[in-house]
């Protein structure tokens, strides 16, 4: 594969493609709005017939534009790889448009991207979460979301009900863990703070 | 026999043996558990070589292992509980009949485990009411049997093995005869 080739091609192709700074595989900047474009052209002329990967990028609230889709194709007949980044045009309400009508593989990673960014995905099928239950409100892999989790209501109102539980935030216990140093059996990582040895009423 | 419930010394006693019912249905119920397989992550994988031949189970009297909550009266829970996967959990204990004990195995289900994290359940006990915590990640075998055989005891000493709540009524077994 001739990366100087491709890259002039699909720059002279697609207007607002750009190279993206990469240091194993050809990598492109893809305007959102050209995004199942630009795969299309890569799978029907390129040869970038199989989809190896989608996933979001969320770099945080304060570098725009903020979300990004990022895509990895190879070519089952010659082997190399691509990589395109569309960043999403809207941080506050982020969205691309779907590629599982071209790769109908992106169809669950769309989801999954959809459940854990926020990012919506423009003719999708069926974009609902994947992970998460549906009504979950938080969008967990979000630069604001907190590593513990929040506290929210339990999936079934029914069981929340019988048990008086709620989805809880669990803090790492205490961490960073830390090693007192010593001989091996007095080496092993211990957190400082032990306030996450809670004593909960069993239910 | 280390408890003397229902010690028998055919010299003394003959053909008859003296008891109480309580001793005689706990007995009966601590020998014939049959669990309800929970198997949620990798405990599910030793709890199936607690089930094969060569730490068997079956030794101790609870290798009936049913994966309808109808037929069964132990839920060993053998694994991480997601929120998600909660909701089901409670769902299948409901259905389960009286009597009916739950086997917290390994340290996702006991309390979460590694997994601090937004998804998970920090323990099973959150939802349904816990009989034994195994310790482990995953525990061995012998641990699970250690387990199980310690709700062995656990159900030969209960009292009132008679009396159960059944739809937040208590009923009384009579025994006739």
């Amino acid at each position: 594969m001739d990366t100087a080739a491709l890259s002039a091609d699909l720059a002279a192709r697609f207007p607002g493609l750009t190279t993206r700074a990469s240091k194993d595989m050809p990598a492109f900047d893809v305007p959102a709005a050209s995004l199942a474009q630009v795969v299309q052209y890569l799978r029907d002329t390129h040869g970038f017939d199989l989809l190896t990967d989608l996933c979001g990028l969320d770099r945080g609230p304060a570098i725009l534009p903020r979300f990004s889709v990022i895509i990895h194709l190879i070519g089952s007949t010659h082997h190399a790889y691509v990589r395109l980044a569309a960043a999403c045009p809207n941080d506050a309400a982020p969205s691309v448009p779907s590629v599982s009508a071209l790769h109908p593989g992106a169809n669950w990673h769309e989801r999954e991207v959809f459940d854990m960014f926020g990012i919506r995905f423009d003719g999708h099928p069926d974009l609902r979460r994947i992970l998460m239950w549906d009504s979950y409100p938080h969008h967990p892999l979000r630069k604001e979301f907190p590593l513990a989790g929040v506290e929210v209501d339990l999936p079934a109102a029914d069981v929340a009900a019988v048990t008086g539980r709620r989805v809880e935030a669990a803090p790492m216990m205490g961490g960073p863990f830390v090693s007192p140093g010593g001989t091996m059996a007095k080496a092993e990582p211990i957190a400082r703070d032990e306030s996450w040895s809670e004593e909960n009423p069993k239910a | 026999m280390a408890t003397t419930e229902y010690a028998y010394n055919s010299k003394v006693e003959g053909e008859v043996i003296v008891t109480r019912a309580d001793a005689v249905v706990n007995w009966v119920r601590s020998h014939s558990v049959w669990p309800m397989p929970m198997g949620l992550a990798c405990c599910a994988i030793e709890l199936m070589a607690a089930g094969g031949s060569r730490f068997d189970i079956s030794r101790f009297g609870m290798e009936v292992m049913r994966f309808s909550p109808r037929q069964a009266d132990c839920m060993i829970v053998a694994g991480t509980v997601t929120y998600k996967m909660a909701e089901v959990v409670r769902r299948i204990y409901d259905q389960m009949a009286e009597p009916k004990w739950v086997v917290a195995m390994g340290a996702c289900a006991s309390s979460g485990g590694m997994y601090r994290s937004y998804a998970t359940l920090q323990g099973v006990d959150r939802i349904v009411p816990v009989d034994i915590y195994i310790s482990g990640c995953p525990p061995r075998p012998e641990a699970l049997l250690d387990g199980m055989m310690l709700l062995q005891e656990k159900i030969r000493t209960e009292g009132g093995s008679l009396r159960r709540t059944f739809r937040g009524r208590t009923v009384e077994t009579k025994i006739v005869g």
